[in-house]
């Protein structure tokens, strides 16, 4: 075995908070709130049951969950408020399958199973000192929302923060109640784009790899943090390395079909390394050949 | 070998019995009708009919059954009958003591192939973990090697320990018995068979001349560095692949494919109540991958062949520093249009490094 693979491996060892008992049994919790975000897009705020059950729950952002509908299934979904939140866990779910059916169409205090946290998270410690780039396309925001309100919350320990956030128009945004806030917050630079703008659209048009590049932010001393769209994550990353930025300090998260979410079932595995447990959070430079 | 125990073959069905007696259920192979006659562990029964040969498919179910319950729910009814709670009940402490008697050592290194990623990672599984310390091992030696299989290329042998608690050895009259875990010491000291003796030697022996049975093995440690050289080298594995037929055959008779699916049944009543099933999923089906959106990172049959091969090749090794393939050969046997796994890591190996990045440039 090489010394980078024994590196590799050990790295996968850093401490971080894991599921407590059998990883297979999901807690339960409850549906505290419902925002309905776009036309396919709700947000659920959820409560853990049981005495003490949120102030004992610690997570780091990036970090993901699976949430039950019990008698329809499991699916994954990073926890996109900040681990500041200790009221409810956050989470911003399109409806696309099966299971995002069943949990759109929860109402509040019904009660589902999370099993919590699952996965990496982002390297924000590494990062102080350092200019962020945070990118969101789409329902990629969720995670970016996460680790950019971590940030935000501890600015004066990093360079300068920046969000691009795009969506295909206007009322496929998410967050649109927080919009004016991250536009006026003192630190964070804000960019909002959409694909196709109506005439009243006071932002940015176009796809967020040629919006990123008429901005062209400097990779000195920078990291770009990036979640969306497999498509645009792939011509987002491509931009940025034209830019200078390089591979090692470009930051996505990748998603694939998870099941046991805890690195047996073999299922999200890209190359040795599984999505689950050694991601969702990678740099460019491990798994570019997977963009 | 002082210590090994002599079972004769007409004493076969009275220690089984014994070994009932003791708390475990006995799975054994067992002869299947079907289409094609077929060896498989089945339970065994005082009368059964005791098979020594080598079994059609592998014993991995009594680690992981086909399928099974990982927790059972209820729901409970509020207003409007939503529901207010779930209560969950949660199975994974419910195995049985189970001995396995006349695997075979490929069998038997499976189980340690499938240990690592369920017990060693991350996470530990507690269905497996608690099957697993339950579970004794009596692995019957092959006397001699066989077209299909090549235990020897993936650094084991026709009588490798690994994964076993006792080693048994076929002298025609009876079964030689050696300990090689403390579970199975136990085992033997609790029985009233008799000390091997002389049949010992002649144990010894017939091991030998069954690893001098084998031809030679070529060097595989070029393989996991080939392989991932070869990751997205299309060309490579459509021609590998041409003949799949993403059936997943390879993979349901494989001592060291674990990979499942988890999903939920629920009553016909209704809501009510249901359980979680997980059960054995194939790699090689283009489902397995697919995301709700559609998109799908192995759509195509050589992207999820070379997953196949390049995790028990090249993925696993550098995870957990050995192949996860026992060279039981099952897959080479059974795979309908003769895709032969030993070829493809040859090839793999074959060529120049250069070639291998090709697709990559």
């Amino acid at each position: 075995m090489s010394e980078t693979q024994k590196a590799r491996m050990l790295e996968g060892l850093a401490p971080r908070p894991l599921m407590p008992g059998n990883p297979y049994l999901p807690m339960p919790a409850r549906v505290r709130e419902i925002i309905t975000e776009t036309a396919t897009i709700k947000t659920l705020r959820v409560v853990l049951e049981g005495e003490g059950a949120m102030e004992r729950f610690h997570f780091e952002p990036g970090q993901v969950a699976q949430l039950s509908v019990f008698g329809v299934g499991e699916a994954t979904f990073v926890i996109n408020s900040p681990p500041s939140q200790k009221d409810y866990l956050q989470f911003s779910i399109m409806e696309v399958g099966e299971v995002t059916h069943a949990l759109h169409n929860l109402s509040v205090g019904e009660q589902i199973g999370v099993r919590a946290p699952l996965g990496n998270f982002f390297p924000y410690e590494e990062l102080r000192g350092k200019n962020i780039f945070f990118i969101g396309g789409g329902i990629g925001m969720a995670p970016v929302r996460t680790i950019m309100l971590h940030v935000l919350e501890q600015a004066k320990d990093y360079g300068s923060i920046s969000l691009l956030y795009g969506a295909r128009t206007p009322k496929d945004m998410s967050y649109q109640y927080e919009l004016d806030d991250w536009l006026n917050h003192r630190d964070l630079h804000c960019t909002l784009c959409v694909d196709k703008a109506p005439e009243d659209w006071p932002h940015r048009e176009g796809m967020i790899p040629n919006v990123l590049k008429e901005l062209a932010p400097s990779p000195d001393n920078s990291v770009a943090v990036l979640c969306g769209p497999p498509i645009m994550i792939k011509f987002t990353v491509e931009a940025l390395l034209g830019l200078g930025f390089a591979a090692h300090d470009i930051l996505t998260t990748l998603e694939r079909r998870m099941k046991c979410g805890i690195g047996i079932c073999g299922r999200c595995n890209v190359g040795s390394r599984y999505v689950c447990t050694d991601g969702p959070v990678f740099r460019c430079d491990d798994i570019q050949a997977y963009l | 070998m002082s210590n090994d125990r002599f079972l004769a073959k007409d004493a076969l069905g009275d220690f089984l019995c014994h070994c009932q007696g003791l708390g475990y259920t006995v799975y054994s192979p067992q002869k299947q009708e079907g289409v094609r006659e077929s060896v498989v562990f089945a339970p065994w029964q005082k009368g059964c009919e005791i098979q020594l040969a080598k079994a059609t498919v592998s014993p991995k179910h009594l680690l992981l059954p086909q399928s099974e319950v990982l927790f059972r729910f209820r729901h409970e009814k509020g207003e409007e009958g939503k529901s207010s709670a779930v209560h969950l009940e949660d199975t994974s402490q419910q195995a049985q003591p189970t001995l396995l008697f006349a695997a075979r050592p490929c069998d038997a290194r499976g189980f340690t192939m499938v240990d690592r990623p369920y017990l060693q990672g991350l996470y530990a599984d507690p269905y497996y973990a608690k099957r697993r310390e339950g579970l004794c091992v009596l692995t019957l030696c092959c006397n001699s090697g066989c077209e299909s299989c090549f235990c020897h290329w993936t650094g084991g042998g026709p009588s490798s320990p690994e994964g076993s608690d006792i080693l048994m050895t076929d002298i025609a009259e009876g079964l030689v018995l050696q300990a090689i875990t403390e579970k199975g010491r136990k085992l033997l000291a609790q029985s009233d068979l008799p000390e091997a003796g002389a049949a010992s030697d002649q144990a010894t022996e017939l091991r030998r001349k069954a690893w001098q049975s084998l031809d030679k093995a070529p060097d595989l440690t070029e393989a996991p560095h080939k392989l991932k050289e070869l990751a997205d080298n299309l060309d490579f594995w459509t021609e590998q692949s041409r003949a799949c037929l993403s059936c997943g055959a390879c993979t349901y008779v494989c001592p060291t494919c674990y990979c499942f699916s988890i999903s939920d049944e629920r009553r016909f009543s209704g809501m009510e109540e249901g359980v979680r099933l997980r059960s054995w999923d194939t790699c090689m089906a283009r489902h397995f991958t697919e995301e709700a959106s559609g998109h799908n990172p192995r759509a195509l049959k050589a992207q999820r062949l070379q997953n196949r091969i390049s995790h028990k090749y090249a993925g696993y090794p550098e995870n957990w520093g050995s192949f996860s393939c026992s060279g039981c050969g099952r897959c080479v046997t059974h795979c309908p249009v003769g895709i032969d796994i030993r070829h493809i890591v040859l090839a793999a190996i074959a060529l120049p490094d250069t070639q291998a990045k090709e697709a990559r440039s």
